[in-house]
């Protein structure tokens, strides 16, 4: 497979803030790619970076094969990407019809079946004002224009903040369904339950870098959560071996979080005369805590 | 409105086992999507579900139903022929293959389902709860699964 996304060493600062620190990131075509990270964690600027609209301070990339960083490059790129940005910014004083009317006219390649069923679907009135519309109704035509417009890549930037649950499993069964067509989809979003459910491949960024770069599968396979008793009082450092990534002890007890190499761990652990030891499933989102907060 | 011909026609869920017999996976779980619809798949032709020479639902209409990604369906299919339970046929898609040992198999399961119960039965009259049940079963299997 080959990659549709992809950087070196991305940096991007704003005056003395490093938003973006040196991102080597690959997102391989026909993927459900989720990109995970706290608020001012760089994803938005890492987005910005890779459709051309702010330019890399250091480092480069290459989205379906065109530089990010040369202008006229990237203009391909904008034509090539549906984008629906996080901010959802729409012309005010449009219709729904009039917008969708607009967009349409730039894409020859628009999805006119998939334009009407999510309108209908998303219970949009087409003779409103979008300066009317309510935040969700406005997330949901944004939605649609990107989703509509036919291209091998989509990239979405907080796809579902200010829906409700009806809403969001709509626009996921909508990811899915385009997915099974051959598009790529590149998705931030703080929704850890929704990137669970979709993605095949998930990014995590934290204040620039990345932390976490696995398929879905391997996640669930392979980190564990592993508690165990001691007879005597246990500190961090006994609990050197590759593949725990996390160490909390308190006194005759530890808690570890591991990635991979479980047995191995568990191996070391009975040596050091664990009186019980528990090993448990753990999800994306105790492992996006563990990782975020590893570092705060 | 635009044209009424669509492919998303053909999506709209028209096999009744996607909803009937396929739930939807807990993706927090701990337990890969992949590994519970494998189960899921398994589950419906032990307990005569779906029976030798059924058709299984479509890749896409499947990952639709249950909001899950398409890849994740086309891996539990691919996964389930090499094991010999599926057979895909090209441009036809996925059928239970016909094997005799199924019929043994279902009994198995009927009688470990059995014991299942009254082991619950046991731990509900020791007092436990459904959390601390699932907890010891959850944390035992996930023992079992890093062990081998």
């Amino acid at each position: 497979m080959a990659a549709v996304i992809e950087t070196a060493e991305l940096k991007k600062t704003y005056g003395k803030h490093e938003a973006v620190r040196g991102l080597n990131l690959s997102v391989q075509a026909g993927s459900v790619c989720a990109f995970l990270g706290q608020n001012g964690a760089g994803k938005s600027s890492t987005i910005k970076m890779l459709l051309g609209m702010i330019h890399p301070t250091s480092g480069t990339g290459r989205v379906l094969n065109h530089r990010i960083d040369k202008e006229k490059e990237s203009l391909l790129i904008r034509q090539r990407v549906a984008f629906v940005a996080e901010d959802k910014r729409l012309y005010d004083y449009m219709t729904v019809a009039q917008i969708i009317r607009f967009t349409r006219s730039f894409f020859p390649s628009w999805n006119h079946a998939l334009e009407s069923r999510l309108l209908e679907q998303f219970e949009l009135p087409p003779e409103r004002r979008i300066r009317q519309l309510s935040k969700g109704m406005r997330t949901k035509l944004a939605l649609l224009l990107g989703f509509a417009r036919g291209c091998e890549l989509l990239i979405l930037d907080e796809p579902t903040e200010g829906l409700d649950p009806v809403a969001i499993e709509d626009v996921l069964q909508i990811v899915v369904s385009l997915a099974a067509e051959g598009t790529t989809i590149f998705f931030s979003s703080h929704q850890i339950a929704e990137v669970e459910q979709v993605a095949d491949h998930v990014l995590m960024i934290d204040r620039g870098q990345l932390v976490l770069d696995a398929p879905m599968d391997e996640i669930a396979d392979q980190y564990r959560h592993i508690q165990a008793v001691f007879p005597e009082p246990v500190e961090a450092r006994d609990f050197r071996v590759p593949g725990i990534e996390k160490v909390r002890t308190e006194g005759r007890t530890v808690s570890l979080l591991a990635s991979h190499n479980v047995d191995l761990i568990l191996e070391h652990v009975r040596m050091l005369h664990a009186g019980s030891i528990d090993v448990l499933p753990i999800s994306l989102k105790e492992i996006f805590l563990e990782k975020v907060k590893a570092r705060s | 409105m635009v044209a009424c011909f669509s492919w998303f026609d053909f999506a709209v869920p028209l096999c009744y086992l996607c909803s009937t017999v396929f739930r939807k996976p807990n993706p927090s779980s701990g337990v890969p999507i992949y590994v519970q619809l494998k189960e899921q798949v398994r589950h419906a032709i032990e307990t005569g579900a779906v029976s030798a020479g059924d058709q299984l639902p479509g890749i896409r209409s499947l990952a639709e139903t249950l909001v899950i990604n398409p890849n994740t369906v086309i891996k539990v299919y691919r996964e389930l022929e090499q094991e010999g339970v599926l057979e895909i046929r090209h441009g036809l898609g996925a059928f239970v293959t016909s094997r005799r040992r199924r019929r043994s198999k279902t009994e198995e399961m009927r009688d470990a389902q059995q014991l299942v119960r009254e082991f619950v039965e046991t731990l509900k009259a020791q007092g436990l709860d459904e959390g601390e049940m699932r907890r010891l079963f959850e944390a035992e299997l996930a023992g079992e699964f890093q062990r081998r």
